[in-house]
C-alpha cells in the first residue's frame, strides 16, 4: 500500500489594533490600524500568497489528481483579502475549482474560543464553514483549531458539531514512544480521527530551510524525499503542516523555497512509494491505529507544545476572562458591527503579544509582535476592550 | 597570577553623594570575588570604608610629588596639570548652598599653590573642584611610582587626569570608566574644561568602559574614540544591605512617583504633563515629585498653572531612608530622563516591588525587560503606561513581580567578570 503525504497550509492574519489611548475610551471606536493592516496584507499577498497560489496551481496542472493539498484560512484573513487583496480570493477560487484542494474548518477569528466554555466556539466554527462554502463551494468536513490546539474536551465539541477528522500536533509528551505517522482517534470520541503533524519534517522546510548553519544545508527536493522514505518505513502517513507564509515571507523567495516546492511533488510522486492526499481522503484510506488521550490542551507552538503562549500569565488570563465574560451579551445583541469587532478582538495573536514567556529572548519578540513589550500589548488591548465593553453595555 | 589594579575613584561608601560611589563599591566587590586585587585611591577617605574587597589609599595622606626631584619629570607634570580654577562643574543645589556659605574663592589660585606636602582634599564636588582634580593627579603620580600593579582603572572625569599621570609614571595600561559624560550632565551646553579632561582621558586610555550602549555611542560620536576601543559593561545593583520596609500610607489613593534631581536631564516636565493627562481620567491618584534641582520652581509653577496641585506633591530632596520609604509608598515609579547614562533608581523601585516606567533614552532600559519603556517626549505613551498600571491590577502585579525577579538577577559579579576579562586581554595575562 502506498504511503500518504498530507500537505496542509495555514493562513491567518489578525486585524491589528491601532495605538488606542486611555483617553480615547468612551469616545472613539475605531480600534484598528487600517493603514498597517492594508499594507501588511498587500505585502504578504505579493510576496507570498499570490506566488504560492500560482505555484500550487501550476503543480496541480502538471501532476493532475496525483497532487492534492489542503488549506485552513481564517475568516479574518478572508475578510482582509476581500478588502485589500481580492485577487488572493480569486486565486483560491481557481484552486478550489481544480477539485484537488480541501478547505478545512476552523474558528472564524483564529481564536482561543475552544478554551472558553461559552458557545462562541461553535458559533465561530459555523460562521467560518458558511464563509468557506460561500466563497469556495465546499462545506468543510475536516477541522483544524487555531495553532492546532487540541484536547479531549475540544475533540468532543468538534465531534458534536459533526466533524469526523481533526488535525493537531504530534506532541511528544502526548505520544510518548508512539509515532505521529499513523492515523489516531480521540480516546473519548473514537469517531473522531486525528492527523498529527510530523514536526521534524515540517520544520525542516518551515524553519531550517534557509539556515546556513544547519548541517543539512542546502536542502534539496531529492534529499528531502530520501528523508520521507526513511520516515515512511513502517509507517503510513506523513503530515506536513505548515504556515503558508513559509513561502516567500518566513523563507524569502531568494532562499529558493519556491523552486524547492516546485520540484518536491514531482520527486515524491516519482518514487511510486507515495501518494498525496487531502486530510479527508487520508482518513478514508487509513484506519486509526490507537486512541489518543489528551487531558490538557496541546498546540504546535514552542517547545512545550501547550497553550502557555496565549494563556501563560495573568495579563493574558485577565484579558481572556474579560473578553469572554461579555460573550452572552454580544450574542444576545447580535449586532453586525459589534459581532465584527468582537471577532477581531478574539484573534489569538492579541494574546500572544502579551506573552512574557519568551520575552527575554529579545529577537524572538521583535519579530513576532507589533509591540515593544507584552506590557504595552496588554495596555493597548485592555484600553480597546474597555471601550468595547462600554459600547456593548450601552446599546 | 592575580591581576593587581590601581583604581582611582572619587567616592566610596559610606561617604557618597551620588551613584558613582555605589557603583565603585559594587564593582570592586565583584572584582574581588573573581580574585582581582584592588588598590582603591580616593581623595578623602573617612577610615570607615568597607575594605574587605579593596585596600583604600587616602590621597589626603599622601605627599604630593614625593620621590620626584625638580628635574624634567616634575615640570612636565606641572605643565600637564593645570592647577587652579574657579569653575563649578556640577553641583547639587544642596551642595552649592553649603559651598556658598563658605567664602567663594577669589584671585588666582595659581599663586597660592604649593606642589609639595599633603593636600587636605574635600572629596566633594565643590567650588575648588578643578584644583582638587589637578592635585589628585599629582598625588596619583606619587602613588603610581610607589605601588606595584598591572593596570590602572579610573572612574569618571574627576580621576582621568590621575589615571593619565599614573600611566605616564608607571607605563602600565589605563582603562577609563565612563559613568556619565558632560553631555548627560549639561545637555548641549557643555563645560569645555570638563569636556577636555574627559576627551583627554578617553584618548589616553587603552580601553574605555561605558556603562551603556547609549553612553558608548556618545563616547564614539562626541569624543571621537575608535569604536573598537570602547566596551559596554552595564552596571548592576547590590541589594545585600536592603531591608524590607513597612510603611503606613497616609492617603487611600494610589501614588505615582518621580524621584531624582529636578533638572533638565531628568525630564521632570514630561512627568507633569503625563500626570495632567492621567488625572483627567483617573482622579483617584496622587503624583509625587521627590527631589530638588534647578527646574523645581518651574515645575511647581506648571503644576499650579494646570490646577492639579491638590493631586501633585513635591517633597524636596530626600535623604537616607526616606528614599526607600518613598518607594515603599509608591504604586508606580516613573523615570522620564532625557539622557541617562545608566540610571539605578528604577532598580531600587523594582526591588521594592514597584512597577516602573522608564525612558528609552536611559542606559538601564538596555538591560531591563520587565519595565515599560517610552520615549521621554512621548507624553501620551507615558500617560498610557501610568493609566494602565493604575487601572489594570493584573498589569501592576505581573510587572511588579517579574521586575523584582529581574532585578535580583542583575549581579555585579557578572559585570566584574567582563571587566576582569578585559584586564586580562589588555595586560596579555
Amino acid at each position: 500500500m502506498k504511503k500518504t503525504i498530507c500537505f496542509y497550509f495555514q493562513l491567518h492574519q489578525p486585524v491589528l489594533l491601532r495605538r488606542y489611548h486611555f483617553f480615547d475610551i468612551g469616545k472613539r471606536n475605531d480600534y484598528f490600524d487600517e493603514y498597517m493592516n492594508r499594507s501588511m496584507i498587500r505585502r504578504l499577498a505579493e510576496q507570498c500568497y499570490l506566488p504560492a497560489n500560482y505555484l500550487m496551481l501550476e503543480l496541480i496542472c502538471r501532476h493532475g489528481d496525483r497532487f492534492k493539498i489542503s488549506y485552513s484560512i481564517s475568516g479574518l484573513a478572508l475578510e482582509q483579502f476581500e478588502l485589500h487583496a481580492p485577487e488572493v480570493i480569486e486565486s483560491f477560487k481557481k484552486l478550489a475549482a481544480t477539485g484537488n484542494v480541501e478547505f478545512l474548518a476552523e474558528t472564524y477569528a483564529h481564536s482561543l474560543s475552544s478554551l472558553s466554555p461559552t458557545g462562541e466556539f461553535e458559533s465561530q466554527v459555523r460562521r467560518h464553514a458558511g464563509k468557506i462554502e460561500t466563497l469556495f463551494g465546499q462545506r468543510p468536513v475536516t477541522f483544524r483549531n487555531s495553532s492546532l490546539i487540541y484536547s479531549d474536551e475540544i475533540g468532543e465539541r468538534v465531534f458534536n458539531m459533526g466533524y469526523k477528522t481533526m488535525l493537531t500536533d504530534g506532541a511528544k509528551h502526548v505520544l510518548g514512544w508512539k509515532s505521529p505517522n499513523f492515523v489516531y482517534e480521540s480516546a473519548t470520541r473514537p469517531g473522531l480521527k486525528l492527523l498529527l503533524k510530523d514536526s521534524r519534517l515540517s520544520d525542516d522546510i518551515t524553519v531550517n530551510f534557509s539556515n546556513r548553519k544547519w548541517n543539512e544545508y542546502p536542502l534539496t527536493a531529492d534529499k528531502y524525499v530520501q528523508w520521507l522514505q526513511g520516515e515512511a518505513t513502517g509507517h503510513e502517513v506523513i503530515n506536513l503542516f505548515m504556515n503558508y507564509e513559509t513561502f516567500g515571507e518566513d523563507q524569502p523567495a531568494g532562499t529558493g523555497i519556491f523552486d524547492f516546492m516546485r520540484h518536491l511533488p514531482g520527486r515524491i510522486l516519482d518514487t511510486t512509494d507515495f501518494e498525496c492526499l487531502t486530510p479527508r481522503e487520508t482518513v478514508e484510506k487509513h484506519q486509526a491505529v490507537a486512541p489518543l488521550h489528551v487531558p490538557y490542551p496541546i498546540s504546535w507552538t514552542d517547545e512545550e507544545r501547550d497553550v502557555t503562549s496565549w494563556l501563560g500569565n495573568e495579563l493574558q488570563s485577565t484579558a481572556f476572562e474579560e473578553l469572554y465574560r461579555v460573550q452572552p451579551r454580544v450574542q444576545a445583541l447580535d449586532d453586525p458591527g459589534v459581532n465584527e469587532t468582537y471577532l477581531r478582538l478574539q484573534a489569538s495573536n492579541h494574546f500572544y503579544y502579551m506573552s512574557t514567556k519568551l520575552f527575554s529572548d529579545g529577537d524572538f519578540f521583535t519579530h513576532r509582535s507589533p509591540y515593544d513589550s507584552p506590557y504595552e500589548a496588554f495596555i493597548n488591548y485592555m484600553n480597546v476592550l474597555s471601550d468595547f465593553l462600554i459600547r456593548v453595555n450601552r446599546i | 597570577m592575580k591581576t593587581k589594579v590601581l583604581m582611582f575613584g572619587w567616592e566610596f561608601p559610606p561617604h557618597i553623594s551620588g551613584g558613582l560611589g555605589t557603583a565603585s563599591y559594587g564593582l570592586t566587590k565583584g572584582l574581588a570575588k573573581h580574585g582581582v586585587d584592588i588598590l582603591f585611591v580616593m581623595p578623602k577617605a573617612g577610615g570607615d570604608e568597607d575594605q574587605s574587597a579593596v585596600k583604600i589609599i587616602n590621597a589626603s595622606d599622601v605627599e604630593m610629588m614625593e620621590g620626584f626631584d625638580h628635574g624634567e619629570d616634575y615640570w612636565e607634570f606641572v605643565r600637564f596639570i593645570e592647577i587652579g580654577s574657579n569653575l563649578v562643574p556640577y553641583l547639587d543645589p544642596e551642595l552649592f548652598e553649603k559651598e556658598d556659605s563658605g567664602a567663594i574663592k577669589t584671585g588666582d589660585a595659581r599663586e597660592r599653590v604649593t606642589l609639595r606636602g599633603k593636600y587636605p582634599f574635600s572629596g566633594r564636588y565643590g567650588i575648588n573642584l578643578m584644583e582638587e582634580v589637578a592635585r589628585y593627579a599629582l598625588v596619583a603620580g606619587t602613588i603610581a611610582a610607589r605601588q606595584e600593579f598591572d593596570i590602572i582603572h579610573a572612574h569618571d572625569w574627576l580621576t582621568y587626569t590621575a589615571g593619565i599621570v599614573a600611566k605616564r609614571v608607571s607605563g602600565k595600561p589605563l582603562v577609563v570608566h565612563v559613568h556619565a559624560t558632560e553631555f548627560d550632565r549639561s545637555g548641549e551646553n557643555i563645560n569645555q574644561q570638563v569636556y577636555d579632561i574627559e576627551r583627554q582621558g578617553m584618548h589616553a586610555a587603552d580601553r574605555v568602559i561605558a556603562v551603556s550602549n547609549l553612553t558608548r555611542n556618545i563616547v564614539i560620536k562626541h569624543y571621537g574614540i575608535a569604536p573598537e576601543k570602547v566596551v559596554t559593561v552595564h552596571n548592576a545593583v547590590d541589594f545585600q544591605s536592603y531591608k524590607e520596609m513597612k510603611v503606613e500610607r497616609g492617603v487611600p489613593e494610589k501614588v505615582v512617583t518621580f524621584l531624582g534631581r529636578v533638572t533638565y536631564q531628568k525630564g521632570p516636565e514630561y512627568f507633569i504633563e503625563a500626570a495632567n493627562k492621567v488625572l483627567k481620567y483617573y482622579p483617584d491618584v496622587r503624583f509625587v515629585m521627590a527631589g530638588s534641582g534647578d527646574m523645581l520652581n518651574r515645575a511647581i509653577r506648571r503644576v499650579a498653572q494646570l490646577k492639579i496641585a491638590t493631586r501633585f506633591h513635591f517633597t524636596g530632596f530626600l535623604y537616607g531612608d526616606d528614599v526607600q520609604r518613598m518607594f515603599a509608598q509608591s504604586d508606580v515609579y516613573v523615570m522620564p530622563s532625557v539622557s541617562e547614562p545608566f540610571g539605578i533608581s528604577p532598580l531600587e523601585a523594582m526591588r521594592s516591588g514597584v512597577p516602573t516606567i522608564i525612558s528609552k533614552q536611559s542606559g538601564v532600559s538596555e538591560v531591563l525587560v520587565h519595565s515599560i519603556k517610552v520615549d521621554f517626549w512621548d507624553i501620551d505613551a507615558m500617560a498610557d503606561a501610568i493609566y494602565g498600571l493604575l487601572a489594570y491590577p493584573a498589569l501592576s502585579r505581573v510587572a511588579g513581580r517579574e521586575g523584582l525577579e529581574e532585578v535580583d538577577r542583575l549581579k555585579w559579579e557578572n559585570a566584574a567578570w567582563k571587566i576582569k576579562c578585559l584586564y586580562e586581554e589588555i595586560t596579555g595575562a
